[in-house]
């Protein structure tokens, strides 16, 4: 047993959150709300660094490696607040989408059943149907008639269309791959809730180091320091949970892959919430400004619970295992 | 990272649990918890078993007389022992997991040759005279003072939270020697036979009832210098190579039994009366059940973490505080759950009619007690805001 990233696991987050440090600037992240919350440069860059070929096997041109390095990239965009639909994409990659793998191609997805609401659709080339007993793919711009912006998104860099029907495309897989797209897709979104979790968590540490009150850096005060220290310990039970999950993913013999899924994104999208509003808290009255990077998080939080299915859903998941 | 066990670390759980097995059926009936004497005997006796079949000091590096298992062996045998329902460390907790180590580590060969193999066997019960009244969460400021008497020290203070005290045969004691160094720089580690002149236990009965903790009056009391650990005034030190044994181990056993308990309060939710139904059929009770669950499998995987670390750096991370944060959360969360739903059962600590319903009330008791001992929550938060986030100390009193 050796519970702890390895070598290679390492590596990869050392390389990713490398590039996410130059790349994902406050200024780009903000500029991403005009481009349909993508950014296509960033999105070539992820894709040359290999974020969407991940896990495709070496014979097909991917990098062959498992869930668990997935879950190490994943947490690490999240933690950056990297905008667009990185989960679709890569899974839709590994359906063999052609130009998803080097991310010159960007996927959104819906759901079959009730395609509500579509995130990035102005930014996006295709759209994977998921649900009903097949994967679809279908061409974005094919899905412009039916589709009305939603005016005011609550996450500025997740622009919204609401859509009544979607047409037919291409199949792409069947029932159990849609059920892989779902479990892998849990997954991976609980992964970037875990480093939204730890980056509202950062914002707000080094605020507290900064600001000064009372003559004295806020973050000396218990008041203070004890949010902190529980927002740590949050978003560390999550990573046991999102690491285990990974594993089971990986090695199925471990035990009951759905349930150690939905325990993770769970607790990955209550660490994610709660820390969000931590944060806007340590922050004060900047916090609830348009121009501090707290509520970003915080929304995004908001927008990765929901593709989840939300924290209740997940509960009763859980407690079938009772 | 890797959650599956090594085909030595499989072997390992086999046989263990082959063990277990045998044994266990062939141990007499549990004493009565408040039956100390008995319980003394029930548990040394037991640890006599493991000494025999090799199971004793596990974690104990092997110059000590122990197995120098890896701390994932020792997650095993934690895991396995308490699944199989074997007795627990009882009595011979502070022996094994702070005296002993700490004896070997500091102590000199005399003492070692001494206390060693007695711990190992249960020929020898120990127990720890650290708090003080005036000293809990700010240890370093103990009183209990200690004058050099020719060969002795002659020691008068008082401790407290001493569990065990009424059957232990020695106590590691802190103690002041030098009263005039910063407060850290006169502390002193003794081993004192509970047998001298001057001591006086006296128990203390909990919330829950049991009188598991003592206070220790000590009045006079004269120890050899030759039981002192470590050099006068460095005791302060010794203590801290004693914490640094952790293994991310110590709450396995409880780990078990709270996904027991869980288990256990979903079952009873099937048949208590809520409403118009079962408590099972509230989708709030299910969801927190269910919150629950997910919160002890990720304290689990949590406390692999820990045992990973530990095994690599050979030291414990401050893991531990994050965990015993969490689970000392969960526990209260479970807690006032199954208080919640229990109605006039919750009002006993017997069964109320034919559920099982005491183990429940026992277990909110008890929850109260894990954000309190061994570093209550407050300072757990203090000691992860401060070491992983880097927030800076509040201003102390030297």
């Amino acid at each position: 047993m050796n519970f702890d990233l390895d070598d290679d696991e390492r590596a990869l987050q050392q390389g990713i959150r490398e590039l996410c440090r130059g790349r994902v600037t406050s200024e780009r992240i903000r500029n991403a709300a005009d481009t349909g919350g993508v950014d296509r440069g960033l999105f070539r860059e992820l894709g040359e660094a290999g974020v969407f070929a991940l896990t495709i096997p070496d014979e097909d041109g991917g990098l062959g490696l498992g869930a668990t390095h997935a879950v190490v990239v994943f947490e690490e965009l999240g933690r950056a607040l990297v905008s667009g639909p990185i989960v679709a994409t890569h899974l839709a990659a590994t359906l063999g989408v052609e130009g998803a793998a080097d991310g010159t191609t960007v996927v959104t997805s819906a759901q079959h059943d009730s395609p509500t609401g579509v995130a990035h659709l102005d930014g996006c080339d295709r759209l994977v149907l998921v649900g009903g007993e097949h994967l679809q793919r279908v061409d974005a711009d094919l899905v412009g008639e039916a589709a009305v912006p939603v005016n005011r998104p609550l996450d500025p860099l997740t622009p919204l269309h609401r859509v009544s029907a979607l047409p037919d495309g291409d199949i792409l897989g069947d029932a159990d791959s849609v059920a892989e797209w779902r479990r892998r897709g849990q997954l991976l979104t609980s992964a970037l809730l875990l480093g939204n979790a730890l980056g509202s968590l950062e914002l707000a540490t080094l605020y507290a180091k900064q600001r000064e009150q009372f003559g004295r850096p806020i973050g000396s005060f218990q008041a203070v320091k004890h949010v902190l220290a529980d927002a740590l310990t949050r978003a560390e039970v999550a990573r046991a949970a999102v690491y285990a999950a990974a594993c089971h993913l990986d090695d199925p013999d471990l035990g009951d892959v759905d349930a150690a899924l939905a325990g993770a994104a769970l607790l990955a999208a209550d660490a994610a919430i709660k820390n969000g509003k931590t944060s806007i808290q340590v922050h004060g009255g900047m916090g609830f400004t348009w121009e501090v990077d707290a509520h970003l998080y915080l929304k995004r939080a908001m927008v990765l619970a929901a593709a989840i299915g939300g924290v209740a859903a997940n509960e009763e998941r859980m407690a079938e295992t009772l | 990272m890797d959650l599956r066990y090594s085909t030595d670390e499989i072997a390992f759980r086999d046989r263990l649990r082959s063990w277990l097995g045998e044994v266990l059926p062939t141990l007499p009936l549990e004493p009565d918890r408040d039956d100390w004497e008995a319980r003394r005997t029930y548990d040394t006796q037991w640890q006599r078993l493991l000494y025999d079949a090799g199971y004793a000091g596990l974690d104990w590096a092997a110059d000590a007389g122990g197995r120098g298992a890896s701390p994932t062996e020792h997650l095993i045998f934690l895991e396995e022992s308490e699944r199989a329902g074997a007795p627990y460390v009882g009595v011979n907790f502070v022996g094994l997991l702070h005296a002993g180590p700490t004896i070997n580590a500091c102590g000199t060969d005399e003492q070692k040759r001494h206390h060693l193999p007695r711990i190992l066997t249960g020929e020898e019960v120990w127990c720890q005279g650290f708090s003080e009244p005036d000293a809990g969460s700010d240890l370093a400021s103990l009183q209990t003072r200690a004058v050099r008497d020719g060969d002795h020290y002659a020691v008068t203070g008082q401790k407290i939270w001493t569990s065990h005290a009424q059957v232990a045969d020695y106590c590691e004691l802190l103690v002041r020697t030098d009263p005039d160094a910063p407060k850290h720089e006169g502390i002193t580690w003794l081993i004192m036979p509970m047998d001298l002149p001057g001591i006086e236990v006296r128990p203390l009965k909990t919330i829950a009832g049991s009188d598991e903790f003592s206070e220790v009056f000590l009045d006079d009391v004269r120890i050899p210098v030759t039981n002192r650990v470590g050099d006068e005034n460095d005791g302060w030190r010794v203590t801290m190579v004693t914490l640094s044994f952790e293994r991310g181990t110590a709450f396995v056993s409880e780990m078990i039994q709270s996904r027991i308990l869980l288990s256990d309060l979903a079952k009873l939710c099937r048949n208590l009366p809520h409403g118009s139904g079962s408590a099972w059929e509230d989708a709030g009770v299910r969801r927190e059940l269910g919150h629950l669950a997910a919160l002890f499998d990720a304290l689990w995987a949590l406390t692999k973490r820990n045992v990973t670390q530990a095994t690599r750096d050979g030291i414990p991370g401050i893991g531990g505080s994050v965990f015993k944060l969490a689970y000392a959360e969960a526990r209260h969360r479970l807690g006032d759950l199954a208080m919640g739903l229990l109605g006039d059962a919750g009002l006993t600590l017997d069964d109320l009619g034919d559920l099982p319903t005491a183990q429940h009330v026992r277990g909110w008791l008890h929850a109260i007690s894990i954000s309190i001992a061994a570093g209550t929550s407050q300072i757990q938060r203090n000691i992860v805001g401060e070491r992983i986030l880097g927030l800076p100390k509040e201003p102390r009193r030297a």
